[in-house]
């Protein structure tokens, strides 16, 4: 197994991280803000994996498995919220559900 | 027996819980029982009370009972503790019993108005004031009380309250008398900074210690004490509030006249006798405030002719005499006064009350006349409370205690032959007045039928009050007169006896009790005649511009109301015109003016859009993390 060395590896999660990051910040649709935040969280277990792999630590592949876990349980609220949403405002733009502004 | 003492100030108080939050629930009838019962046990017990007194008087003749600490603060120590002492007790018994038989009184006077309960809740509430004023062993629980006093002095002026005058003579009562009530303050203020406490035993004992005769910081707390006093007891200066207190309803006045409220400043003085004794010039103060009050007020009395305003400017003349006689030092001469005075006065605000009631509300006694056959009890019981404020010699009791007043006002030690003179003065001008007041009342004409005949509960009050106007005086009789010393003896062990400087004189006492005396008779004489047979000569001397000018003066009360106007209202209303947006409070109004703008700068970034928020939180990051690489 060719090893990719921890650098590379850091970066293209990092680079994986941001475009998530980006997705959330410029994406009107809740369900793509969905899609964008698994995306970060993703990059955050690549970079878990990547580590472990490096300093032969089980931890790593432990805590991407912690990661996971929280994902599905983190996309089945925010899929509950988005129907919510939907079912009230007839749209998923996330500025459509301002009424809470100060 | 002492042991109820608590009692007596708690059943008014009583009273005027049940009466204030079930009075509409009680019906007339019960809210009388309750009114009058708690009044009439509390005086039940003053009297047993008082009779263990003088038969086997407490040690050091005083009895304290501290009911439970009120205040407890590093050094400051104040209990809610009721101190009986002689003087208490005189206070304490006039309180109830004079103020029982006027509550009697009110049941029939007050019948027919609706806010029948509310009228008792207040004179319950105004008897448990006072005596938590004259029982209270320290100067804060007596401020409380004298604070107390004047809430419901202004509640009871003001009682109806539908008609706008009545409101502001109630506020003028409050107002004037928290002038006084600011100056008393300090002087405690004063008191507790030179003796680090507020008992009132404790600061009569320590007095003579710390400072010495003519001491300055006595004269100054006596005259703060005096300031009070005077605004209470409606002497001058602030004497204004208590002729326009007449708004009140008359058993209201007869209370705030006789028993309660005005005898508060003679109180105080009297109470504080040890700090007044280290300043002769207070002394002094008090003795011409007293006789400048006591001519002025009886000026003022010759022209009234409303008949209640009459017997208000009478009160104030005869407070004044009270305060001549605390201030020449004729301690117990002052106490026995109170005394004859409260019963005499409250008799002839109640029959006053009846004869208001009898002429269909009027109170204009030359619009009156010709009653003293319609309304025989009232007229003769009337006629001796006349007698006992003119002081008809012998006979009365007023003579009896004004004398002595007049005696010690020359032969006491505080005393001159001008403070003599001018409480001579005003005996013979005293009854001038009242009598005007009697024969334009009873005789004479009759101009209105009488609407209202008065029935036991009025006539029992009249026929009581008068007796002890009649013989009250016997339990002290001059020097010249057998020198049967009773009240002065008992009021030996709280208030120092009168050093007399001319009490070897015996003829000089004979001359002034008969020229008094004679002075009463010639001016009972002289009303006779200017106001019964020979009306002419007055309406003669009034149709003159002199004579009109003088009678508009007097009836006035000497242009006071007319002085304090100019001098006080309208530059206050002045200032607070051009003041109308307060500059002191222009920072005030700037803080939340400034925090109002953080408030709308801050809200505007609670947009709502989630995809701020998140910015918000990445700009967060780059910035703290930032930070942390940088540092």
């Amino acid at each position: 197994m060719s090893s990719i060395s921890l650098n590379t590896g850091l970066v293209i999660a990092s680079i994986l991280f941001f475009l998530g990051f980006l997705g959330v910040m410029i994406r009107r649709n809740i369900l793509f803000m969905l899609i964008s935040v698994e995306i970060m969280l993703n990059a955050a277990g690549l970079a878990f994996i990547f580590a472990g792999a490096r300093y032969n630590a089980p931890d790593g592949q432990v805590m991407f498995i912690f990661i996971l876990t929280m994902a599905a349980a983190e996309v089945a609220v925010g899929l509950a919220l988005l129907i919510q949403v939907y079912q009230k405002f007839k749209t998923l733009d996330s500025d459509a559900a301002s009424n809470m502004r100060g | 027996m002492y042991d109820f003492l608590w009692l007596v100030p708690t059943l008014p108080f009583l009273g005027f819980l049940i009466l204030a939050l079930f009075g509409k629930k009680l019906g007339k009838t019960l809210s009388a029982f309750v009114g009058v019962g708690s009044i009439g046990i509390a005086a039940l017990i003053t009297i047993l009370i008082g009779i263990r007194f003088l038969s086997s008087p407490p040690e050091g003749d005083a009895f304290v009972q501290t009911l439970w600490t009120w205040i407890a603060v590093d050094r400051f120590n104040v209990n809610i503790a009721l101190h009986l002492d002689a003087l208490s007790l005189v206070f304490t018994f006039v309180i109830t019993f004079v103020g029982f038989w006027i509550h009697l009184y009110s049941v029939e006077y007050m019948a027919d108005d609706e806010s029948f309960s509310r009228f008792f809740a207040y004179m319950n509430l105004f008897v448990g004031a006072m005596l938590l004023l004259v029982l209270g062993d320290n100067l804060l629980l007596l401020y409380l009380g004298w604070e107390g006093v004047g809430l419901c002095s202004y509640l009871l002026i003001g009682f109806w309250y539908k008609d706008s005058a009545n409101g502001y003579a109630a506020r003028k009562a409050f107002i004037v008398t928290r002038v006084g009530d600011a100056a008393m303050a300090i002087g405690l203020f004063l008191l507790f900074y030179s003796f680090g406490t507020l008992n009132i035993e404790q600061i009569l004992t320590q007095a003579p210690q710390t400072w010495s005769v003519g001491n300055n910081l006595a004269v100054i707390a006596t005259l703060l004490l005096l300031g009070g006093a005077v605004g209470k007891s409606a002497q001058l200066p602030l004497q204004v509030w208590l002729p326009d207190a007449m708004a009140g309803p008359t058993p209201t006045s007869a209370l705030i006249h006789a028993a309660t409220m005005v005898t508060a400043g003679v109180y105080l003085i009297a109470r504080m006798h040890g700090i007044y004794e280290l300043a002769p010039v207070s002394m002094l103060v008090v003795a011409i405030v007293g006789a400048a009050t006591l001519l002025v007020a009886g000026f003022a009395g010759i022209t009234q002719v409303d008949i209640k305003r009459v017997l208000a400017y009478s009160t104030i003349s005869q407070i004044g005499y009270m305060f001549l006689a605390l201030g020449v030092g004729a301690w117990s001469a002052a106490i026995f006064h109170f005394m004859i005075h409260a019963f005499f006065k409250a008799l002839l605000f109640l029959g006053a009350g009846a004869i208001i009631l009898a002429q269909h509300h009027e109170q204009n006694m030359f619009k009156m006349g010709g009653l003293a056959k319609a309304l025989p009890v009232t007229f003769w019981t009337f006629l001796i409370g006349s007698g006992s404020l003119a002081a008809l010699p012998l006979v009365t009791a007023g003579f009896y205690s004004k004398d002595a007043i007049i005696w010690f006002a020359w032969s006491g030690e505080g005393g001159n032959i001008y403070l003599w003179a001018a409480a001579v003065f005003g005996a013979f001008i005293t009854a001038f007045y009242t009598f005007r007041m009697v024969f334009v009342t009873f005789f004479g004409q009759q101009k209105i039928d009488v609407s209202h005949f008065p029935k036991w509960t009025i006539h029992v009050p009249l026929i009581v009050l008068a007796f002890f106007a009649l013989f009250g005086g016997f339990i002290e009789l001059p020097g010249t007169m057998g020198h049967f010393t009773l009240f002065s003896d008992f009021m030996k062990s709280a208030l120092p006896a009168i050093e007399e400087t001319a009490h070897e004189n015996v003829s000089l006492e004979y001359f002034s009790q008969i020229l008094t005396a004679v002075l009463a008779l010639v001016s009972i004489y002289l009303a006779y005649v200017l106001y019964l047979k020979k009306q002419q000569i007055v309406t003669n001397f009034t149709d003159t511009s002199f004579g009109k000018g003088l009678q508009q003066f007097f009836l006035s009360g000497l242009g006071f109301d007319w002085l304090y106007e100019r001098l006080f209202i309208r530059p206050y209303v002045w200032i607070a015109r051009t003041n109308k947006r307060d500059f002191i409070d222009l920072f005030y109004v700037f803080l939340p003016w400034m925090s109002r703008q953080f408030h709308y700068a801050f809200s505007y970034t609670q947009s709502g859009k989630v995809r701020r928020y998140i910015l918000g939180i990445a700009l967060g990051a780059v910035v703290s993390i930032t930070i942390v690489v940088i540092l």
